[in-house]
């Protein structure tokens, strides 16, 4: 086989289809590749490991979100179980049926269509397939409600690859994440499919007007509105609530987020000071509801009023932090820079959540507007190391060139 | 007086096959060669023919921006070949030794009396100027500028590189008079570096400032030495010089003898028996290479260690400024699924899926394998931690990229060379080639403003 491929690969070495023939070739085998300048070791660390690894940590919220689906459903139809089980209420064959009828369609298409976006640019511009839509194809499946229609996911792919990344020049070009773009495509441009109570349970959107139409509002949806929410914070933590497919687990979230901080992949500042930054916000609400400047029929009162640190554990705010704003192409790329990008990121989110009036989250627009900013950001960082150095200039000793001498010598005697 | 420095950002590579602490001496080499690529930026021009005879150390050719800087021949013989490349650039002089060998004897001057002047023109005429490198640039040194201070690493802590506490071992006298000539041609100082527990020969020389260094890799880098103890400013020029050429010189001002003999530590994983060998700056590698015996056919040999050297062949010869030959097996074969699954045989710098980190002190065989595909700039943050200068890495190296001359002079191009983005080319995870991207700044920026 090995040799086969190699074979292969001389044949159709300098023709068109070379960068599709080349992935699939590579996807198999790390390529027969040797140094030829600088270094002659490499270390064994390349981008298909790094986007593997930010895979990995997001499977077990894809997992959890398949089981939500069919939990979330079930629960919608014949209610909440009194005494929750996990594997008696949540991990069962018919939660995961469903998980499997609604949410893989989402993946096949996520990657589907992706990589045949990318494949293509990659035949026409004649370089190799990037590895950047592998963690791309996953994240969009996650951040969507359960049953957006695949056509729609389509075209939103369509557009947030070619729009967000390709025109840019490929992965580590673009200037906005392109999962978020996806996202916030979807939210433009089909508002009543991504908000409301019924979109974040399987058939809620069917069932709509019938009798038996079911719902299962958000937490932040039922805050936005004043209402009551059902959920214990043990709901919220380990993510039986409704909300888009991937989001909801706050513990996996964590676990995935830990674990991409220690195998080194993703920037642990940008998750800590997004973390800060959020309770910073939140705080300031909570400070403003506890001084009573707030009167309690104001339509953002319970949302401001809703403790600070729960921000976290509802909504997408966890999810973001940990696996879009860590980005290493759209966030921040100095390590000064990451503090602010990442404080940035959680306090806009949070303030976003409670004045967007039309959509009770604000994680991805806050993450896409940082992304705009962090150029900027790194600008001032790198800055101040170039002061820094004109500094240091000030006292910089500079002998004269001995030809100079004998010039000003010259000059002196003409 | 000496300061110490701790280096806390870098990396040690581990690698199998470090040379044992024995010299045995090489077999004489037939051939000796001088590659023109090791003097960078320098246009020779001949002043022997091809086929004419040359004395060991008398010169071969001069800088043609600078006709009293002479290269001269490390041994005499007759200059048998001039192979010439493209555009007839002058590649290698290849010169086929005597069975007695001649020494040019040149009129030493009096280190004691001898003035900045007589010195300087004294190691222009014999031979002794290459060994002196600049910052900015990287390239050998612009007699007629004055550093304001010259920088020597008696610390090596790149991979499998010769350990000058033992190459440098009763070497005290030719070193002294080396830093007495040096300390005459900057009104600065002479700072030297060696490792905080060593046994350097440098403890015993006066006239210089002594700096004791610790940490990993690229401790030993003159660079970092330099930023960490006096960097260079915008229009501010240092010397480096390693520590055996200081040897070199310091026996050309004794003696007035150009001595091309040089100790060489053959190592990798290849060679069955890594160890240290006599020989001569040009020798053929072979005369040594199979006395140590190699494991397989095909390897790669490198001219200095793994980070930085270059690339040869068993048919080419040991490099002016090396002083290691290393060994290391190819890596021209597939993987199958090497992105993915653990990997427990090479060095990484992540954890990702890759447990390197859980043995720091494992030693590792390497081979040339790039582990991966050339792509954009994607991962921020990694070469920060290898990268100890205070240089924002990936930034200056995108300035060099686009050819940014503003930016690449204000983040700090004049500080560093090529070496020292070694060890973040070697972590790199889209597989960038670091070095040749600074070599290309650096150049730019000396033809654009030098």
């Amino acid at each position: 086989m090995k040799e086969k491929l190699h074979q292969l690969k001389l044949k159709y070495q300098g023709k068109k289809m070379a960068p599709a023939f080349n992935a699939l070739h590579t996807f198999l085998y790390t390529p027969n590749e040797t140094t030829h300048s600088g270094s002659h070791v490499r270390a064994a660390d390349d981008l298909k490991r790094t986007m593997n690894t930010v895979i990995l940590a997001l499977v077990p919220c894809l997992l959890f979100g398949m089981f939500n689906a069919g939990y979330q459903h079930y629960s919608a139809i014949n209610g909440f179980p009194e005494n929750f089980s996990l594997f008696d209420h949540f991990l069962t064959w018919d939660n995961f049926l469903v998980g499997i009828t609604t949410v893989l369609p989402l993946v096949i298409v996520s990657y589907g269509v992706g990589l045949a976006i990318e494949f293509l640019f990659a035949v026409i511009k004649g370089h190799e397939v990037e590895e950047g839509y592998l963690v791309t194809g996953m994240l969009v499946p996650l951040i969507v409600p359960v049953d957006t229609p695949l056509w729609m996911l389509a075209i939103a792919v369509v557009f947030g690859v070619v729009i967000g990344k390709e025109v840019f020049g490929g992965t580590g070009m673009n200037i906005l994440n392109p999962a978020l773009t996806i996202r916030a495509f979807l939210f433009f441009a089909y508002p009543t499919w991504m908000s409301g109570d019924k979109v974040w349970v399987h058939e809620g959107v069917e069932r709509a007007g019938t009798a038996d139409a079911i719902s299962g509002e958000t937490v932040l949806g039922s805050l936005a509105q004043g209402s009551d929410y059902s959920y214990s914070l043990a709901d919220m933590f380990y993510g039986f609530i409704p909300g888009s497919v991937g989001e909801t687990s706050t513990l996996l979230i964590v676990l995935g987020g830990l674990f991409l901080i220690f195998s080194k992949i993703a920037s642990w500042r940008i998750m800590v000071s997004a973390v800060i930054g959020a309770l910073a916000m939140g705080l300031i609400f909570n400070g403003i509801v506890d001084a009573g400047w707030l009167p309690e029929y104001s339509k953002f009162y319970t949302l401001m009023s809703f403790p600070y640190w729960q921000h976290l554990l509802v909504g997408g705010l966890a999810f973001g932090i940990v696996f879009m704003a860590t980005d290493p192409v759209t966030g921040s790329q100095t390590n000064k820079g990451k503090w602010y990008y990442g404080f940035f990121i959680g306090f806009l989110s949070v303030m976003i959540r409670v004045f967007n009036p039309g959509y009770p989250e604000g994680v991805f627009l806050a993450i896409l507007l940082m992304n705009v900013f962090a150029p900027t950001i790194d600008h001032y960082v790198v800055r101040g190391n170039i002061k820094k150095r004109l500094k240091r200039f000030k006292t910089a000793t500079i002998y004269p060139k001995a030809s100079d001498a004998v010039d000003s010598l010259k000059t002196e005697t003409a | 007086m000496s300061k110490d420095i701790r280096i806390r950002k870098g990396l040690n590579i581990n690698l199998v096959g470090a040379a044992e602490q024995t010299i045995s001496k090489a077999v004489t080499s037939n051939v000796y060669a001088l590659n023109l690529d090791d003097f960078h930026g320098i246009t020779p021009k001949m002043l022997i023919k091809q086929g004419e005879e040359v004395k060991a150390g008398e010169p071969l050719f001069y800088n043609k921006n600078n006709e009293e800087m002479h290269f001269v021949s490390p041994v005499s013989g007759e200059l048998v070949e001039v192979v010439r490349g493209a555009r007839r650039k002058i590649l290698t002089l290849k010169i086929l030794a005597d069975k007695e060998q001649n020494y040019m004897i040149n009129k030493v001057p009096d280190l004691d009396e001898a003035d900045g002047e007589a010195i300087k023109s004294y190691l222009l005429q014999c031979g002794g100027w290459p060994f002196v490198k600049q910052r900015p640039y990287d390239v050998i040194a612009d007699p007629s500028v004055t550093p304001k201070a010259i920088f020597v690493s008696g610390y090596a802590t790149a991979p499998l590189a010769a350990d000058p506490d033992f190459i440098l071992n009763d070497k005290e006298q030719e070193i002294q008079a080396a830093v007495m000539a040096l300390s005459k041609l900057t009104p600065g100082k002479i700072h030297v570096t060696i490792g905080k527990s060593s046994r350097s020969a440098f403890n015993d020389i006066k006239g210089v400032e002594l700096h004791k260094i610790s940490g990993p890799h690229p401790a030993g880098l003159v660079g970092t030495q330099i930023n960490k103890i006096d960097p260079v400013n915008k229009g501010e020029t240092v010397w480096t010089i390693s520590p055996q050429d200081l040897v070199m010189m310091g026996e050309l001002l004794l003696t007035g003898k150009f001595n091309a003999e040089r100790i060489v530590a053959l190592a990798g994983s290849v060679i069955k028996e890594p160890k240290y060998y006599k020989t001569k700056i040009g020798a053929e590698i072979s005369t040594f290479l199979y006395a140590s015996g190699v494991k397989e056919d095909r390897f790669r040999l490198i001219n200095g260690d793994v980070l930085t050297g270059v690339k040869t062949h068993t048919e080419g010869h040991l490099g002016f400024y090396n002083n290691t030959v290393t060994a290391i097996p190819e890596g021209d074969d597939y993987e199958f699924f090497g992105w993915n699954k653990p990997v427990f045989n090479k060095i990484s710098s992540t954890r990702a899926l890759t447990f390197s980190w859980l043995q720091p002190n494992k030693k590792y065989d390497l081979d040339t394998n790039t582990n991966g595909e050339h792509r954009a700039f994607v991962v921020t943050g990694r070469y920060e931690e290898v990268f100890p200068l205070d240089i924002y890495p990936l930034q200056l190296l995108k300035a060099c990229m686009v050819k940014d001359l503003d930016e690449m002079e204000q983040l700090g191009l004049y500080e560093v060379a090529p070496e020292d983005f070694s060890l973040t080319e070697f972590i790199c995870i889209s597989k960038q080639p670091h070095q040749q991207i600074i070599r290309e700044g650096l150049d730019l920026l000396q033809k654009e403003l030098g």
